[in-house]
């Protein structure tokens, strides 16, 4: 017997048969949600799709919270001695800004990134754990509500996003923000963790049939790299949340001067997972800008191996530059010069990078898509984001820096004129893929200019305020100090203020344009934009399975290569067939017998019991017994679950409306 | 009846053959545990940053009992001994001799973790609290976490029996031991670097 799945015109559809549910179950009282509809199949989903949306959602959701948090800040920074937040106030905003962006935002869409074109990229079914990216994303849900919770029980966290040591400590934050912060960010930790172990399964395990290391697409490998960056850094911020928890729940003086402690202890934790942290955050979007762009010039990404190998590069370099983050720390001549020169020398893959994505515009027949001005976007503003990136290298100038509005600038023109512009261009380039309508092209072109103008706007002046001495963090800034002429502080804190009103206006229409696109977009055509990668193989959105057979890879950009030809006489690529051609070969030649993981509880019901368990530390034992209790349980629960349900867990392919899934016997 | 590519698709969740020649589980257990080691190492550094740091209570050489934990390293070290026997058998098929090896492997554990608790029992009435200096909070916490670790292991192990006795294993059997005793292994070698670095290193 196995599980057959079947394109659905195969299968006569019984429309007016009763759903019925069989009470068989393999795990006691509760029968799998293998025939689950509605919410429910998305609450019980395994398959990477489903849970590469619910990312994109969640993040989306945390993007717009943490953009209201960054218009607040600049509301209150908009006048001179702003009244609009107290201050205890605005300390909470600015943590929370970062905290959410980072955590919750930028890494989780990453994460729906990669779950949802990671596997159809290297031609898979699904991941190599579906139960596990569940529980990760479950697991990140509930990071964010508890690091958001705090909001309503007493005040978020407000130490700043790295939480230095011994401000940190219970004497100088008195309030319960920060013990959220710690649970929360542990709990979202697990989330991360077990997320990358299993993409780092799926790539070197899970390739289609050909798909060498080297033919894998680029954003793959970006993710690869990103994956292993947090295999590795996260148990070190584990241990230094872990360290304050113990310090300011149970009394430990990990982090104390006055009993002896060293807070610089702290910082070295924090940055050496904070350090490859920041390219977790852009390599997926110089990921995504590596597929966009060679798509939208018709050229083949110049110098492939070299940006795979940068990338990598960046990957070993990016964990030991962590204390130019703490040059103003004193750490002694010696470190300061190694951690001066190992920034510098990071700057050469990235220059590659940058390098390699100009040569491969450079001759092409360019089209100027929305997907394609945002990755010109990053290409552009990364690189300002970039160059003063360097001058922060150079320890001298960065003792002047540190803590100011340069630095603010500085991070974010590559965050956000990076990361940000990557993802956007992502959403524009593979809407058509997830849900099969094309995003509107014009509003789309308003969404990219507004984001320009308003990103430069908001970020630009920051620049000028950083040098001309604006800390970071200082809750206002007042009349008498803020100088006269081009360097007027009370001039560029309010361009700033409004530039970022036109960055939230921008979002808007990003969102304006999704809801128009859901209500009534555009029927996207199979291949919209004559794309060069897997993941266009097949219908969009995809199947279930993915993929109706397996792929066979022959060349790096595989779809692009079953398109076109070489005309050797000429040395051009001539087009032999459309994309919609070769996916309806594929469904004509689809393969019988498809097993995919079965629908299960458990990944949520952990996700609750660690949380729970987290929560515990804050509320005491008996709640910390339950979370433990319910952990033990699902995790037998999960083991003795196997991963595609026995057969007798669906419903009888005579009801329901087993339209798609049906028990046949196999000989 | 499945195609090839079906197959060769289908075969990394059975473990036959897969780009890396190990099975998505023992990957993604070798990837854990690599992250473990960092999990450590931060707190093998913290504790080696504050262990002369007495302001209150004992120092380190004035409450180490070497001989004991000597003898409760032992009792952890031979486990291992005993958890490549419970592997080789599940190699074997042979289901009673792995629970056999499965259950002593847990109790040398769960002696272990007994010393432990002797051992903290005993630091505590020579007035050496989880609070009362860095070195004792770094202590328990670098310790505490590999007794956990510990404990995880065996009810891991004895889960591993109750699940083979009821023939529920879901898998590959003799991988799922295999995996338990990765996860074992890199258990009893943390110990031995922590062993050293705490106990034997005089601070």
């Amino acid at each position: 017997m196995a599980i057959i799945e079947r394109p659905s015109s195969d299968v006569a559809v019984t429309a007016t048969a009763p759903a019925t549910v069989t009470p068989t179950s393999s795990q006691g009282a509760l029968k799998r949600p293998v025939s689950a509809r509605g919410w429910r199949e998305w609450l019980f989903t395994v398959d990477h799709k489903k849970i590469g949306i619910m990312y994109g959602v969640v993040a989306m959701f945390f993007f717009i919270v943490g953009g209201v948090e960054a218009l607040l800040i600049r509301l209150q920074l908009a006048a001179p001695e702003g009244r609009f937040l107290s201050a205890d106030q605005y300390n909470q905003m600015f943590t929370m800004h970062a905290t959410t962006m980072v955590f919750l935002f930028a890494m989780p869409m990453a994460a729906a990134f990669a779950n949802y074109f990671l596997p159809l990229q290297i031609g898979a079914r699904d991941v190599a754990f579906p139960r596990l990216n569940a529980l990760s994303l479950w697991l990140l849900v509930s990071g964010g509500i508890v690091l958001n919770l705090a909001w309503f029980l007493g005040g978020a966290a407000d130490g700043g996003w790295f939480m230095y040591a011994p401000n940190s400590g219970p004497v100088f934050s008195p309030s319960n923000g920060v013990d959220f912060w710690t649970v929360g960010l542990q709990i979202a930790g697990i989330a991360s963790l077990i997320g990358s172990i299993n993409l780092i399964v799926t790539v070197l395990n899970m390739r289609a049939p050909g798909m060498t290391l080297m033919k894998m697409p680029v954003f793959t490998w970006m993710i690869l790299v990103v994956q292993f960056l947090l295999v590795f850094s996260l148990p070190v911020i584990t241990v230094a949340l872990v360290l304050l928890m113990f310090q300011r729940e149970y009394g430990a003086t990990f982090f104390d001067v006055s009993a002896g402690a060293d807070p610089l202890l702290w910082q070295h934790l924090f940055w050496i997972f904070g350090h490859p942290e920041v390219y977790v955050l852009i390599l997926p979007a110089f990921g995504i800008i590596s597929e966009v762009l060679p798509t939208f010039a018709r050229k083949p990404l110049f110098g492939y191996p070299f940006v795979v190998f940068s990338g990598a590069a960046i990957g070993f370099v990016g964990f030991g530059v962590w204390a130019h983050h703490m040059f103003a720390a004193g750490l002694g001549p010696v470190s300061v010069a190694v951690f001066s020169i190992a920034t510098m020398a990071i700057a050469i893959p990235t220059g590659v990078k940058i390098f390699n994505w100009l040569l491969t515009m450079w001759g092409g027949k360019i089209w100027y898509s929305t997907a394609m001005k945002f990755a010109i976007g990053l290409v552009m503003l990364f690189t300002v984001g970039g160059l003063s990136g360097v001058t922060h290298s150079v320890a001298p100038s960065t003792t002047q820096q540190t803590d100011t509005y340069y630095i603010v600038a500085h991070f974010h023109y590559v965050l956000f004129g990076g990361m940000v512009f990557g993802l956007f261009s992502g959403f524009y380039y593979w809407w058509p893929k997830v849900f099969g309508r094309m995003l509107n092209e014009r509003l789309g072109s308003w969404n990219f200019w507004l984001m320009v103008i308003g990103m430069n706007m908001t970020f630009g002046p920051m620049h000028i305020l950083g040098l001309q001495g604006q800390p970071r963090r200082m809750y206002q800034w007042t009349e008498a100090r803020a100088g006269e002429g081009f360097f007027n502080l009370a001039f560029w804190n309010v361009v700033s203020s409004i530039g970022s009103f036109i960055l939230a206006v921008s979002v808007l229409v990003f969102l304006v344009n999704v809801w128009k696109t859901w209500r009534a977009g555009k029927q996207a055509p199979l291949d919209p934009w004559d794309a060069r990668t897997l993941e266009w193989l097949t219908t969009s959105p995809p199947k279930a399975h993915n993929f109706d057979r397996i792929p066979v890879v022959h060349h790096l950009d595989e779809f692009f290569h079953r398109k076109y030809e070489e005309d050797t006489a000429t040395h051009t690529m001539r087009p032999v067939t459309d994309g919609a051609s070769l996916v309806e070969e594929e469904i004509r030649n689809a393969d019988a017998n498809i097993h995919l993981p079965s629908s299960s509880y458990w990944p949520l019901v952990l996700a609750v019991g660690i949380s729970t368990l987290g929560l515990g530390v804050l509320y005491g034992v008996p709640v910390m017994v339950i979370g433990a209790a319910t952990v033990l349980l699902s995790s037998f629960g999960w083991v003795l679950e196997p991963s595609v349900a026995p057969e007798t867990d669906f419903e009888d392919p005579s009801h329901g409306d087993g339209h798609t899934k049906e028990v046949v016997p196999l000989g | 009846m499945a195609d090839t590519m079906h197959a060769a698709a289908h075969a990394a969740d059975h473990g036959h053959h897969s780009a890396t020649g190990l099975s998505n589980n023992k990957l993604a257990m070798w990837l854990f545990l690599g992250s473990e080691c960092l999990l450590f190492g931060g707190l093998i550094s913290t504790y080696m940053l504050y262990r002369g740091r007495v302001s209150d209570g004992p120092h380190p050489s004035q409450v180490y009992d070497i001989p004991f934990t000597s003898v409760s390293s032992f009792v952890l070290l031979m486990s291992s001994l005993t958890m490549v026997l419970a592997v080789t058998s599940a190699q074997r098929n042979d289901d009673s001799k792995t629970n056999l090896w499965l259950t002593v492997t847990a109790l040398l554990g769960a002696t272990f973790i007994g010393g432990q608790v002797y051992e903290f029992t005993t630091f505590y009435r020579e007035g050496m609290g989880f609070t009362t200096s860095l070195f004792t909070s770094s202590f328990y916490t670098l310790t505490g976490f590999h007794g956990v670790h510990v404990s995880v292991g065996v009810i891991l192990l004895l889960a591993t029996v109750g699940i083979i006795k009821r023939n529920k294993v879901t898998g590959n059997k003799a991988e799922s031991v295999e995996l338990v005793g990765l996860y074992w292994h890199f258990v009893d070698i943390v110990w031995i670097v922590i062993f050293t670095l705490v106990y034997l290193i005089p601070a």
